[in-house]
């Protein structure tokens, strides 16, 4: 334990280089939302009416979905770790080996906090204004950065259970479809009454309602804020101490 | 000498992933000796990587004690890894970094001195013969290299043991040769080596002594010179045109009718013997379809001593490297 922080470190740089020298998660960071944004707004934006300009309503979707989309990448780099040999060696040594879980998931919360700059960036220039304070910027990158990370522990859970890349890659599939069944690109209300109560009940609702509230100034998002850091904190420890279990058990 | 590894009565099985699967380890005894190499030499499926999971702390035996400079290796776990360094069958190394860039990674993880860790890769990148690649990626390297690089890995604590589960398994002749200067140069520094390969070659070049494993326990122990002298120095192999063929030929030279139509005398490689053998053979009427005489293979120091080929076991447990 005495060595904790150093191989968290340690395995943070390595899981840093990892991504950064993968074109697959630096394409899927950097270009893919970009493109999804542009689609949604130039493509599906003319027919959307919400009173509002559309891509003041849809920035914040897109970059809860490329965080889905950026999570498969760990569940993959997780996977290749525990069938490569890598975690063989890791655990013959007289290091904590889940600590290369943490890296993995430091990584993927740097890269996505890239994603959300360069979002951010294009949407600014396509006209979209927001008007939060610095505090309303930080608490509003903090709940993005709640969802990544209970998404890259769920994502890491994945990966130390599939047995193959292919069903790490799987993954992406499973939580591509929370955001778009939820109030990220067309209003709740707009769904059918089925599909509309677990939209409105399943944590993405809540979190893009919160970024969308602290971006716009509109104060006071209050009860839905909380709401969504209790989905995102409790659905992430859930994730992260099951990951952490399963990587024991898993032999 | 005084024993670094020892294994007493080892058994694993996962009968409880399959129950059909026969137990991996079935009473396995062993000892490796201070600074020498032992050899674990058996084909797939005889227990081999099982064998090295288990001394690596990796896995916990069903039964059996095993221990590495006389800690326990269930109970005294931590205190092993800090002894040991791990060379599995994989090359764990990440290509996606350069040669430098994954050693010093080990050397914090193995949790050298912040200052010495430096030295100690450069210095391990220059003994492999890797310091001019040392700044490109891994994946841009070659095999050999590769594997080479995964040996230093495990170096960078100067380990007491280290464990190399079939370190040359997929590499050419050449790289293979290198290989095994560099492990003869790991010896010659005081590590004890505990190796498992397939290759007789390999264990008979590195290894003091070695150990036959087939069916999860050691079917023999020796140096490889007493060990192929069990089935001769050479043999001449006669292949028959059917296993009924063989069933005659078999007595007429006083070995056992093997399962097949491939019978092996063994010979001193004099032209008087093989012309015995080969008058032996005439007498009997029978024609043989191509003889020869060839050096022991492992499949010859296995048939002789456990009566069958050493070919890989059907029942392998899923997703369990045997």
């Amino acid at each position: 334990m005495r060595y904790l922080l150093r191989d968290v470190t340690t395995m943070s740089v390595r899981g840093l280089r990892l991504v950064t020298r993968d074109l697959d998660a630096m394409i899927t960071a950097v270009v893919l939302p970009v493109i999804i944004l542009l689609l949604f707004v130039l493509v599906f934006g003319g027919a959307v009416d919400i009173g509002t300009g559309y891509i003041t309503y849809v920035t914040p979707g897109v970059i809860l979905l490329a965080a889905g989309f950026g999570a498969a990448n760990t569940a993959l780099a997780v996977e290749r770790d525990m069938s490569s040999g890598m975690v063989e060696r890791l655990r013959s040594m007289p290091v904590a080996a889940w600590t290369v879980l943490t890296g993995h998931v430091v990584a993927s919360l740097v890269k996505n906090l890239a994603s959300t700059a360069i979002v951010f960036g294009v949407s600014i220039l396509m006209g979209f204004r927001p008007e939060a304070t610095p505090w309303e910027w930080l608490a509003a990158v903090g709940v993005i950065l709640l969802f990544v990370a209970w998404i890259t522990w769920l994502a890491a859970l994945v990966g130390v259970l599939v047995r193959s890349p292919d069903a790490a890659g799987g993954f992406t599939f499973g939580v591509m479809f929370l955001p778009y069944v939820s109030s990220a690109f067309v209003p709740v209300e707009t769904l059918p009454t089925w599909l509309r109560g677990f939209a409105e009940h399943q944590p993405v609702t809540p979190v893009i309602e919160t970024v969308r509230a602290l971006l716009s100034g509109s104060a006071g998002p209050g009860g839905e804020a909380a709401l969504a850091v209790a989905w995102c904190l409790g659905l992430g420890l859930v994730s992260m101490v099951a990951a952490g279990l399963a990587f024991r058990a898993r032999r | 000498m005084t024993a670094i590894v020892t294994a007493e009565g080892l058994r694993k099985s996962f009968a409880r992933r399959d129950p059909a699967s026969p137990p991996v380890l079935d009473g396995l005894d062993l000892e490796l000796e201070e600074g020498a190499v032992l050899a674990l030499l058996g084909p797939n499926g005889a227990g081999k990587t099982t064998t090295v999971r288990i001394l690596t702390t990796l896995l916990r035996p069903d039964a059996g004690r095993a221990t590495v400079a006389g800690h326990d290796v269930v109970r005294d776990a931590s205190r092993v890894r800090e002894l040991i360094s791990l060379t599995g069958q994989q090359v764990a190394v990440d290509d996606k970094l350069s040669g430098a860039e994954n050693l010093t990674m080990m050397g914090h993880l193995a949790h050298l001195p912040r200052r010495a860790v430096r030295d100690r890769v450069d210095a391990l990148l220059t003994a492999f013969d890797l310091a001019d690649a040392a700044g490109r990626r891994v994946a841009t390297w070659s095999g050999g290299m590769r594997r080479r690089l995964d040996l230093a890995a495990g170096l960078l604590t100067r380990p007491r043991v280290m464990f190399l589960d079939e370190p040359t398994t997929g590499l050419d002749p050449r790289s293979r040769q290198a290989l095994w200067d560099v492990v003869r140069g790991v010896v010659a520094d005081g590590t004890s080596v505990f190796l498992t390969t397939q290759y007789l070659e390999e264990a008979d070049r590195l290894a003091r002594r070695v150990a036959l494993v087939d069916g999860g326990r050691v079917v023999a122990e020796g140096t490889p010179a007493q060990l192929k002298r069990e089935v001769g120095e050479a043999g001449v192999e006669l292949v028959l045109a059917s296993p009924a063929d063989a069933a005659l030929v078999a007595p007429a030279l006083a070995v056992p009718t093997p399962e097949g139509a491939r019978v092996r005398v063994p010979t001193d490689g004099s032209v008087a013997h093989v012309r015995a053998v080969l008058s032996a053979v005439e007498a009997t009427g029978v024609v043989p379809e191509h003889w020869e005489v060839r050096a022991p293979t492992l499949d010859d120091v296995f048939l002789a001593l456990t009566g069958h080929a050493g070919q890989e076991r059907a029942a392998r447990p899923a997703g369990v490297a045997a």
